[in-house]
């Protein structure tokens, strides 16, 4: 695995000392062997994005050397069991076979709008949401289908959902850019920038509620929210983070740096490019992890996760990673460097776990493949389930506008209007 | 019902009505009306009187109240209790909290302070910070915030101190409270409650004046209201925070201080009907929030020149309750909206619209809509006056329907 830093800064400011039930920020983040981190001089983005030789010789000390030290102690010298790595695999394989199955059923004609695909990005996905338990929220943006997957909404139902069906997760009426699982806890979905950071903050929120309030025993939910490098430019993003560390929610930010967005480079369109450095200008802990490592990812997620569900308050997680196809399938990608894709396909997430796996021996290459040969199988099952299931009838056109179908008001009959027939044929003109 | 109101403080003074113009009685002669009800007689209303001259009969006509004084709640003139509106709302609020503990409020000032307008005075103190949530100035975020934890749960209120800051939160309004619900499969439902007042004031200046009501209109998924009395306000809180539908209610700056009493008992009054303010034969006037008021002073002027108006309060601007229109349409063939919305794709402009594509044929005059300039609110006082629609521009505008 390359050894790129990870760095980790304090806030400048400390929390104000009338809060005296606070524990000090960062005491566990490493667990037990704590290496003591210092505040770093800025680092260049040119330099960051680099090889690893540059990094070794600044003072922050790496993931994995901190990893190493724990390694030498334990009985155990590697970072995943057998079964851990399995799952990690599966899931990631889910994600890359799942998201090329959309591009050929795209162009065959099989859906249509914006579908955002996630190839190269996986690591971030499985890194995180594979700690989280079912309970806990995970709110993404319109590259949601991994998230979907990852947090365990069955590939038949996503796909049915691209398609458009009734079958779908969403009955066919939210589509590639609207996820939404209530039994999986996936709270979407969202098609403009930003605006499921608020809401992710929501359900935090009710989660310190739940807690606090109506002081239900085991009321640790955490909540996920995923976005990427261009909405750390919006006013959402900070005014979260601002509410987030205020009140100590349980939430993890998590940044998918992929540095471009659309045709926007990261580099052209924000200040200071660093963004995990905003994290202590909230006061909360603000990581750059390498993303394209899932191993790396899964040891931030980790602490970063368990640090919420202390009730210590919220981390903004850089994640550096890359995706490998355009913005969505309508995007050409003409703009970024064949320089730049080469290199970062060369740290493809998938192939990096692989070399992990063999190299310390934790899987075989028919294990492996026959893990690919499932997937693989089961997404022409979903496929096919897919093509199968039925479009959604008129009738479905008015039924979920309103929870309550009283809303939709009292009509000239004195009647409600949700009554007439018509309504529930969907021919009803509201 | 009647709405008993003493001018306080905040309340502007309406402009006295001086018509008693006897020349300007021109109805049809109509059968005798006798308008009694169990409430006990409103008044005897007898058609014949107008043909008198006016000189002679001009005592018996002065009726000082266009509206019957509520006669209902007093076996005991005692029952029931008096209070502020912005008390009414605030009774309404700390029941439903007293009656499910999911409810929680968010929004600027709303803890400490006590809420800019003193509705939810008293609750932090009660039920702690975190229920009674005072944020930092971030509409967008916390009604989003509000949003995510009605999905997750809770059943959310969130204040904006003025309506007009909500323009902030568009994006969250119309993206996710309207939407969600559908664009999950009906998987999660939003039971949030989204209040504020906004209206025009006392010279607050344009930003401090607006009405959204007519931004919001077109969001699909929502359900919007304005309270006008103690009685509606208390009664619509309760209704929206027991819906499961995000519901917007709409309160007015200059509402706040008026003053009615209201039954003791619970009382939840339903969100989709409309409230009958006073019936009438000749015309139907419809209105909403503080222009009822301007109705009401215009409705004496126009009683005490012998025309009899129906004055519906639509409560409900979204969606609009045609049945009690209907009735009011089929019954007066004529109808004058009143509204303090602007001009320019209105509450007005909708129901126009929706009057005219339901009961076209039992209209005999155009539908006259009566709103607000399309102009920013100025500050002077004497402009913002004549921004707004005002008694006697009522009074004229009847009197022009109903020739």
């Amino acid at each position: 695995m390359s050894l790129s830093a990870t760095k980790f800064v304090h806030p400048i400011t400390a929390p104000p000392s009338t809060r005296s039930s606070d524990k000090p920020l960062f005491s566990t983040f490493f667990g037990s062997n704590h290496t003591k981190l210092r505040f770093n001089k800025p680092i260049v983005a040119a330099q960051r994005r680099s090889s690893s030789a540059a990094s070794t010789s600044s003072p922050v000390v790496a993931v994995s050397d901190v990893v190493k030290e724990k390694k030498l102690k334990s009985a155990s010298n590697l970072l995943i069991t057998k079964e851990e790595g399995l799952v990690l695999y599966e899931d990631m394989i889910l994600g890359r076979f799942f998201e090329d199955m959309c591009a050929q059923m795209y162009y065959r004609g099989k859906m249509f709008g914006f579908v955002h695909l996630y190839n190269g990005q996986e690591a971030v996905s499985t890194g995180f949401i594979k700690f989280l338990k079912k309970e806990d929220y995970v709110v993404s943006t319109y590259r949601d289908h991994v998230h979907a997957l990852s947090k365990g909404v069955p590939a038949r139902e996503v796909m049915s959902e691209l398609f458009g069906k009734a079958t779908g997760c969403c009955r066919g009426q939210g589509g590639s850019m609207h996820m939404f699982s209530k039994q999986h806890n996936l709270l979407g979905g969202f098609a403009f920038i930003g605006e499921g950071i608020p809401v992710a903050t929501g359900a935090a929120f009710s989660s310190k509620y739940r807690r606090e309030v109506l002081k239900e025993p085991g009321a640790d939910e955490v909540t996920l929210a995923f976005f990427g490098d261009g909405t750390c430019n919006n006013g959402q993003f900070y005014e979260c983070l601002n509410m987030a560390a205020l009140w100590k929610l349980p939430i993890v930010f998590v940044v998918e740096n992929n540095l471009w967005a659309i045709g926007m480079s990261h580099l052209r369109a924000t200040s200071d490019p660093q963004i995990w450095k905003k994290g202590p200008a909230f006061g909360m802990p603000g990581i750059h992890v390498d993303g394209m490592d899932v191993l790396k990812v899964r040891e931030v997620a980790k602490e970063a996760i368990e640090r919420a569900r202390r009730g210590e308050g919220p981390t903004l997680v850089e994640c550096e990673t890359y995706r490998f196809r355009g913005h969505s399938l309508a995007d050409p990608d003409e703009l970024r460097d064949p320089a730049e894709k080469a290199h970062y396909a060369g740290r493809d997430p998938i192939t990096a776990l692989k070399k992990y796996l063999f190299d310390n021996k934790l899987a075989s290459e028919q294990e492996l493949k026959a893990i690919d040969k499932k997937i693989e199988e089961l997404l022409d099952e979903a496929v096919e389930f897919a093509d199968e299931s039925p479009l959604p009838p008129r009738s479905q056109l008015l039924e979920n506008v309103f929870a309550d179908p009283k809303g939709f008001g009292i009509g000239p009959d004195g009647k409600y209007r949700c009554e007439d027939p018509k309504f529930t044929q969907g021919t009803a003109h509201v | 019902m009647a709405t008993l109101f003493q001018g306080v403080g905040a309340v502007t003074p309406f402009s006295a009505s001086s018509s008693l113009d006897s020349n300007k009685l021109l109805l049809p002669s109509r059968k005798s009306l006798s308008i009694s009800d169990s409430r006990g007689s409103i008044f005897v209303y007898r058609s014949d009187a107008l043909n008198l001259k006016a000189a002679t009969r001009k005592q018996d006509l002065l009726i000082p109240n266009a509206v019957a004084t509520k006669g209902e709640t007093s076996t005991s003139a005692k029952s029931g209790h008096e209070l502020l509106l912005f008390e009414a709302l605030h009774e309404g609020l700390e029941e439903e909290m007293e009656r499910d503990p999911r409810v929680c409020v968010m929004g600027e000032d709303v803890g400490h302070y006590g809420g800019s307008y003193k509705v939810t005075k008293g609750l932090a103190e009660k039920y702690g910070d975190l229920r009674v949530l005072d944020t930092p100035i971030a509409e967008n975020s916390f009604t989003g915030m509000g949003i995510g934890a009605a999905m997750t749960g809770l059943r959310p209120i969130v204040e904006g101190m003025n309506m007009g800051f909500l323009l902030l939160a568009f994006n969250q309004i119309s993206n996710n409270c309207g939407m969600l619900h559908y664009t999950s499969g009906g998987q999660f439902t939003i039971p949030i409650v989204i209040r504020g007042p906004g209206g025009v004031g006392r010279q607050l200046g344009a930003e401090h004046s607006q009405r959204l009501e007519s931004y919001f209109q077109s969001i699909p998924g929502i359900q919007m209201v304005a309270c006008s009395t103690p009685y509606n306000a208390k009664g619509l809180m309760k209704a929206a925070i027991r819906s499961e539908n995000p519901v917007i209610l709409f309160e007015h700056v200059l509402l706040y201080n008026l003053k009615e009493r209201i039954p003791d008992e619970e009382y939840v009054l339903s969100l989709e009907e409309a409230e009958m303010v006073r019936p009438g034969e000749h015309i139907t006037i419809l209105t909403y929030s503080r222009m009822r008021y301007h109705v009401m002073q215009a409705a004496k002027t126009l009683v005490n020149k012998g025309y009899d108006p129906e004055v519906i309060d639509i409560r409900s601007l979204k969606p609009f309750d045609l049945y009690t229109i209907g009735c009011s349409v089929k019954k007066t063939h004529r109808v004058l909206i009143v509204e303090e919305c602007m001009r320019t794709g209105g509450i007005g402009a909708s129901l126009t619209a929706a009057i005219t594509e339901n009961f076209h044929d039992y209209l005999d005059a155009p539908i006259v809509c009566l709103s607000s300039q399309d102009v920013p609110t100025p500050y002077a006082g004497t402009l913002e006056e004549w921004t707004v629609v005002q008694p006697a521009q009522i009074v004229s505008a009847v009197e022009q329907l109903c020739q």
